[in-house]
């Protein structure tokens, strides 16, 4: 903080939000306690402050009254900070000068009934900001320079559809892929469900495209090995037959994909050859009829059991695999299709043949004769081997209440989509989450459900959780147009709020580094504790765990937090 | 008129604070008793600002931060509990009732939650009384233990301990040796009450030079060990023998640091 501290100025703009606040709170009495507070210079109500009249008006009282600070009552900065930041910036004020109180998500909308004791409240939040801001200091948010180049880890179908997507819009692309071919899960896959059309067309047009594409660098057989550096500038180095490749990327997808849970032990899998996971089955269908018919003779009966594996007590694998139902009705299908006479049974816990074209397919499904029993999860079906080679499977079936037995030639088992053993290695290079099961963790759910909270990465198809192509696709697309934003706009700028070492207090003991989870803090050559502070994304848990206190946080120093505290205890003379 | 608590809540940005405001939008009613501060991380609140509401006259400080596994910053939470836990350890040494130091995860959606935990922790406090150095008159001594408790948390050694804590249980050292749940916790323990005792010592010599007779006698731990602290104490520069009465020497605190 270069410029010399001026005493503060503080404007306090209290908020009526129509009848929200202004309801149960008693806002001309808060306006005229806010009046007496220390640094205060000018106070006024607004019906809305976030109105234009309300913003017009902060920006006059900025220069009429040569305010440095201001501070809104009114609603959660959650929602409405960065609009009042831009008031202040518009009038020449640091943006970081201002403070909200909220005064109607943890007030007025929360003490409806005690209309008094709310107006004491919003006092106490309206003290406590004023003391707060009245020891903000302005903050600069830094520049950095966007790299316009993706990295796509994993060439199956999500991870081609991103390259292909960014490659279209420009940006240089490299597409790393552990295996020595791209393609993915899709290779092992015979058909595609609703359609029926096949996966090795539809992932061999993307390869084609990728291969030939003059703006992606396709790697195989290549592993990442290491990532440092943060949005727009990462320094990637890929493993790649023994030798190292040294990548400077500006952003991330991650497009791991995922694997079949291969459940040994359960329902006979791994004792008996008759019994195969869906993938296994499909691997066989792409030899056609003729390769069922050398391994199993002719197909009479089929059973196949979902959830296996799935939707258990616990996680790691807690989770609806999502596309198992339709895989297994898919397959059911061509079985049926191919052997007219055969009886297919899918025995199963609950169907979920979501939207409305795969209701549509499970309707066909029964229509052609595919005969569905369901069990409950306490009694599961029972797979034992006959003398004559064949399987017979026992099926509690839960709607009749009666057991049935079934001589069948195959069981084939719904087993769910599994993460990588190695998707945690990943992680930690990349510093992003994982899940309870193992998947990497989205920013938000809902609202930012392909991206990571570590800016410029991102995260489409199984890598995420098991979806089916469709599903992959979109996403894909999606990680596509969220990662070209930054290498559109080129520069970026980056969170104000970190931390700081003060190297006068730091004893180099290394605490930090190790408690940060985004690497942001680093050694230098003294041996002093150093944040990047583009990488640091300003939780302040380094500051909190200090040893020496040498560390402290940007616009949420102690001092700060202390004046809120004491402007709470130690009641200020109204 | 029946007692009022002030709460302290010490509320992350990304999960517990937007809880709060889920209560808002949604119109779940709670005490007025509480005052939000809000932080970025619930890993952010440093045992020290705990330490300083009480010190100041909280009646209770609630910390809230995203759920185990939830966390908007990976771990942060993570460090949460583990200062908590300390914290609670070292204000029961002080006098002052540890419930009044409470830790719970609130998620964005848990709007309900939140306004219940705030109404719980409430009619906690309203059961256990005001704060005793909450007021004109605080308990001189809680007060004084509470200042030592704070100077032990601003100190090299917990803090270190706290921040170490995942590394030397779940991950091991360098040479991979790893120390057990137990056997941390004993060690903690254990400097958790030799800080806070040192800390008392200091603040105690800082009034007016004493023998370690005469501190054995007002702290009532054996003599033995007041001279294994005092010594310690030496060591590190914050006490030295101010005279010799007879043939017993006198500590006075020393000035130190300049923060």
């Amino acid at each position: 903080m270069a410029q010399q501290k001026e005493k503060p100025r503080v404007g306090v703009f209290v908020c009526h939000c129509g009848i929200n606040i202004g309801g149960f709170v008693n806002v001309p009495q808060v306006v005229r306690y806010a009046r007496t507070l220390p640094n205060v210079v000018h106070a006024e109500e607004n019906i809305y402050t976030c109105s234009a009249e309300g913003i017009a008006s902060i920006k006059e009282a900025i220069k009429e009254h040569d305010l440095n600070r201001v501070v809104v009552a009114s609603c959660t900065p959650r929602t409405h900070e960065p609009l009042f930041r831009g008031a202040c910036a518009d009038a020449g004020l640091n943006p970081y000068l201002f403070e909200l109180a909220n005064i109607r998500e943890h007030c007025s909308w929360v003490h409806m009934r005690e209309p008094d004791k709310a107006t004491e409240k919003a006092k106490d939040l309206v003290r406590m900001a004023v003391a707060r801001v009245s020891l903000l200091e302005p903050q600069e948010e830094p520049e950095i320079d966007v790299m316009p180049t993706a990295l796509v880890i994993g060439g199956g179908i999500s991870g081609m559809t991103s390259a292909l997507c960014l490659a279209g819009q420009g940006f240089k692309v490299y597409l790393v892929e552990r295996k020595p071919e791209l393609g993915g899960m899709l290779k092992k896959i015979y058909r595609l469900y609703p359609t029926g059309e096949e996966a090795s067309r539809v992932i061999g047009d993307y390869v084609n495209a990728v291969m030939g594409h003059k703006n992606i660098v396709v790697l195989t057989s290549a592993n990442i090995k290491d990532v440092k550096g943060y949005i727009g500038n990462f320094e990637v180095t890929v493993l790649k037959e023994g030798e190292e490749i040294k990548l400077k990327i500006g952003t991330i997808i991650v497009a791991t994909g995922a694997i079949e849970f291969k459940p040994v032990g359960l329902y006979g899998y791994g004792r008996y050859d008759r019994v195969l996971t869906q993938v296994e089955l499909e691997e066989i269908l792409k030899g056609g009829k003729s390769a069922i018919d050398k391994r199993f003779f002719k197909l009479q009966r089929v059973v196949m059991i979902q959830c296996v594996g799935s939707r258990e007590e616990r996680p790691p694998r807690a989770y609806c695999s999502r596309i198992c139902c339709m895989v297994a009705i898919k397959n059911a299908m061509i079985i049926k299709e191919w052997y007219p006479d055969s009886d297919v049974y899918v025995v199963y816990q609950d169907m979920q043949t979501y939207g409305k074209e795969y209701e549509e397919y499970h309707r066909r499904a029964r229509e052609a004769g595919i005969r569905f029993v369901s069990y409950t999860k306490g009694s599961p079906p029972e797979v034992t081997a006959l003398p004559n080679g064949r399987l017979k499977v026992v099926v509690y079936h839960a709607l009749l209440g009666i057991r049935r037995e079934l001589d069948c030639d195959l069981v084939v088992l719904s087993t769910p989509l599994i993460p990588y053993e190695d998707a945690k290695e990943l992680s930690k290079m990349l510093k992003v989450p994982l899940g309870q099961d193992g998947f990497f963790f989205e920013a938000h759910v809902k609202l930012r459900p392909i991206d990571f909270a570590t800016d410029g990465i991102y995260v489409c198809g199984t890598a995420h959780s098991p979806k089916d192509v469709g599903e992959s696709v979109s996403q894909a697309l999606g990680v596509a147009s969220r990662a070209a934003i930054p290498m559109a706009v080129k520069r970026l700028r980056a969170e104000a709020i970190t931390s700081v070492v003060d190297e006068s207090l730091c004893s180099g003991c290394g605490t930090c580094i190790r408690i940060c989870p985004y690497g942001a803090i680093q050694k230098d050559e003294r041996g002093i504790a150093k944040v990047i502070e583009v990488m640091c994304k300003g939780c302040g848990t380094c500051g909190a765990s200090c040893p020496e206190r040498a560390i402290s946080m940007r616009h949420f120093k102690d001092e700060q937090i202390i004046a809120q505290i004491h402007a709470i205890l130690r009641r200020v003379a109204a | 008129m029946t007692f009022e608590p002030t709460i302290i809540a010490f509320l992350c940005n990304w999960c517990s604070y937007a809880g709060a405001d889920l209560a808002g939008v949604s119109r779940f009613s709670y005490p007025t008793s509480i005052r939000a501060i809000r932080v970025m991380c619930s890993g952010r609140v440093d045992p020290a600002l705990v330490l300083e509401a009480f010190i100041n006259g909280a009646d209770g400080v609630f910390v809230m931060g995203c759920h185990l596994g939830d966390c908007h910053y990976l771990i942060g939470n993570f460090y949460a509990q583990r200062k908590i836990k300390m914290l609670k350890k070292l204000i029961a040494l002080t006098g002052l009732e540890p419930e009044r130091l409470r830790l719970e995860w609130v998620s964005a959606s848990e709007g309900a939650r939140f306004a219940e935990l705030v109404k719980d922790f409430t009619n906690q406090m309203k059961a256990l009384g005001p704060s005793p150095v909450a007021g004109e008159k605080p308990d001189p001594n809680i007060l004084e233990n509470l200042l030592a408790a704070k100077a032990a948390v601003e100190d090299f050694r917990l803090r270190v301990l706290v921040g170490r804590e995942g590394e030397m249980v779940d991950e091991g050292n360098v040479y991979g040796e790893k120390v057990s749940q137990e056997e941390f916790d004993e060690i903690m323990d254990e400097a958790i009450a030799a800080e806070y005792i040192r800390n008392k010592m200091y603040i105690m010599l800082k009034k007016v030079p004493q023998s370690v007779k005469e501190l054995s006698k007002r702290l009532n731990i054996d003599p033995r060990n007041v001279l294994r602290h005092i010594v310690i104490l030496r060591q590190r520069g914050m006490v030295a023998m101010a005279k010799v009465e007879g043939t017993t020497p006198l500590w006075a605190a020393l000035e130190v640091g300049g923060r």
